[in-house]
């Protein structure tokens, strides 16, 4: 059941930055909106009351981790809608509405690889914190700003993990490199990837080429969130518009027809 | 109890509230934000004889106060329609209106034959948005003398189920397009469609829709809503429903002011999915504020200059 509520703010917690206003990377806390259930890789629409009129699309983010309490969320300041929320202050309230969509599949016992772009780390912190067997996790990050900035450290505290920095384009390259080494070494266990178009589209490139099963979760741009719109479909690699929002955003990487191919 | 029912030709509302089509799906979208029963009717999304895909990606951007789309009514066909939506909806509860979309008039007629004979279709409403590529390219929207021609072969198909004409509000004066209609058999009108509009991104150049140009929707366009309404009801006799931009159950207000008998909630849904829900609370109590007891003691009493 989804649920679209008032919440109140519990924190805004800068990551990699000193205590500043509207930070760039921030993790927000928010009161559990009170759903009876959710899985990692589903995500939320989020509104803040300063959109008011102006912005007429509440903004979707991945669940990072929801418990009892607080359902926290960790968010990248890219323009003007996040500038919003990052000036969101304890005791603020937002409107939030899910949990929505589709989650990554967990199979205790298969070896896992997470692949992480930037941001695209936020839904495998939930899922490493639930995963009843943290051992046959690996988690590769990828990251353009310091890792400090995400919640990286947290979740190498708790599952292998490596990451890999591009400061600057000539720096792709190895990015892709360690994305091919490490999912050949997959080809019997289960892909995770979460991140920027080009990033997923590597991904699914190689997986399909070792015949690694593999899930996906894409970003495209959302007005409802809901499934109504028909704003955020992506094509399945037979012709008919998958939503992201409802069919999505986690996609088997074989259904879908990420940059053009099949 | 403030009453808000509102009697149209061939059907009665409860209330004055419809969701717009294409901005609330099928309706069960929206089932666990709010009860369907409770509003007024739903107008589904867009619906063609075959199933379409419709535009490339991307095809929506937000804008301030308001959004592009050309989504280029992607939907599954009315049989898919017939056989897998209409059963699981609440049609004996609440009003649901078809939405009709076709390039060509027999198109649009075969449509009304197949949607008509259905019980659960309350109503047809007819989107006249479609390009006319015989005839140069304009939207049939655009061009009176096709408006005409689509509504009367609707209408010469629709059996019992009242016909309303969606109008767009491209066009020089949409007095003649709401005549054309009402010459055409209409039961009704709805206004406005979207404005046409683009969205550009200085950074790559490039649009921000993948088809260039798109429909401008949400309160940006609610003063152009509000001045086709106004134009419209002086055109016409026959009732109209108001939309564009409406968020507020005020801003529903003002469209029956302006002379509407009811509204549509489009880009609403997507500030908050509970938007048409809410605004069916809200709204007896917004009456109430204003001082009337029903919306006929509302409707069309503009006071105009020099009045
Ligand atoms: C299912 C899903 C989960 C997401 N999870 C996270 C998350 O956990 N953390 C996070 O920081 N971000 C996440 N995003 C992306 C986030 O929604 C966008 O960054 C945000 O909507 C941008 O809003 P804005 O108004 O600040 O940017 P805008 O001013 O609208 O745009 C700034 C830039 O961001 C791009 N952009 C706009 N909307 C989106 C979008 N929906 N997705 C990707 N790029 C977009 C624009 O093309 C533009 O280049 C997620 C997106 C989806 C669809
Ligand atoms: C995403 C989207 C899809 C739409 N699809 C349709 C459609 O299929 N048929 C139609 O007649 N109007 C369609 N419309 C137009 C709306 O029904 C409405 O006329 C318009 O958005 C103006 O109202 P609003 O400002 O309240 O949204 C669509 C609008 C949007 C935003
Ligand atoms: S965001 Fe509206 S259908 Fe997916």
């Amino acid at each position: 059941m989804k649920l679209c509520k008032k919440v109140k703010v519990v924190d805004v917690r800068p990551f990699g930055q000193p205590m500043t206003a509207g930070p760039e990377f921030f993790e927000l806390r928010l009161e559990n909106p009170g759903w009876d259930e959710w899985k990692p890789g589903q995500f939320v629409m989020l509104r803040p009351t300063s959109f008011g009129l102006e912005h007429v699309w509440a903004r979707p983010f991945s669940i990072a981790m929801c418990d009892k309490q607080e359902l926290t969320l960790f968010i990248q300041r890219v323009g003007r809608g996040t500038a919003h929320i990052a000036a969101l202050e304890p005791g603020d309230h937002v409107l939030v509405w899910g949990p929505l969509g589709t989650s990554f599949v967990q199979e205790p016992d298969t070896h896992t690889l997470l692949l992480a772009g930037g941001v695209g780390i936020a839904p495998f912190k939930g899922y490493a914190i639930l995963h009843p067997k943290r051992d046959n996790l690996r988690l590769v990050f990828a990251h353009r700003a310091s890792a400090r900035c995400y919640p990286y450290e947290q979740l190498a505290d708790a599952v292998k993990a490596e990451r890999v920095q591009e400061e600057k384009p000539e720096h792709l390259a190895r990015v892709i490199t360690l994305l091919h080494e490490r999912i050949s070494q997959y080809a019997d266990g289960l892909v995770l990837a979460c991140g920027p178009a080009p990033f997923l589209t590597t991904v699914r490139k190689y997986a399909l080429e070792y015949g690694a099963r593999c899930q996906l979760s894409l970003e495209n741009r959302m007005a409802c969130g809901v499934g109504a719109c028909l704003g955020c479909v992506t094509p399945g690699v037979d012709g008919e518009n998958r939503r992201v929002c409802v069919e999505g955003p986690v996609f088997w990487a074989q259904d879908i027809a990420l940059g053009g191919g099949k | 109890m403030m009453d808000t029912t509102v009697r149209l030709p061939g059907l009665t509302l409860k209330n004055p509230v419809l969701t717009a089509s294409g901005t609330f799906g099928f309706g069960l979208e929206f089932e666990d934000f709010g009860d369907l029963r409770t509003l007024g009717g739903i107008v589904v999304k867009g619906m063609s004889l075959k199933p379409r895909q419709g535009n490339p990606m991307p095809r929506v951007a937000e804008t301030a106060c308001g959004m592009l789309n050309a989504i280029g009514i992607q939907n599954p066909g009315v049989e898919s329609f017939i056989k897998n939506k209409l059963p699981h909806l609440p049609w004996e509860d609440t009003a649901i209106i078809a939405n009709l979309y076709a390039c060509t008039a027999e198109e649009f007629g075969e449509l009304a034959d197949i949607l008509s004979a259905e019980e659960g279709v309350a109503a047809l409403e007819v989107n006249v948005s479609c390009p006319n590529v015989k005839e140069g390219g304009a939207a049939f929207g655009q061009d009176p003398v096709q408006i005409g021609r689509v509504t009367e072969a609707v209408k010469a198909k629709a059996r019992n189920k009242p016909v309303m004409v969606k109008l767009s509000p491209n066009v020089a004066d949409i007095g003649v397009c709401a005549r054309a209609a009402e010459a055409g058999g209409a039961d009704m009108l709805s206004l406005i469609n979207t404005v046409t509009g683009m969205a550009v991104d200085l950074v790559t150049r490039k649009p921000l829709l993948a088809n260039v140009i798109g429909g401008l929707s949400g309160p940006a366009i609610k003063p152009v809503a509000l001045r086709c309404v106004h134009q419209a009801v002086r055109a016409v006799k026959i009732p109209i429903i108001g939309l564009g931009g409406i968020v507020t159950a005020r801003d529903a207000l003002e469209f029956i002011l302006v002379g509407a008998h009811a509204i549509q909630v489009g880009t609403a849904n997507f500030l908050r999915p509970d938007a048409a829900f809410r605004l069916v609370q809200q709204l007896p109590k917004d009456m109430e504020i204003i001082g009337i007891g029903s919306l006929d003691e509302l409707r069309g009493t503009l006071v105009l200059p020099g009045a």
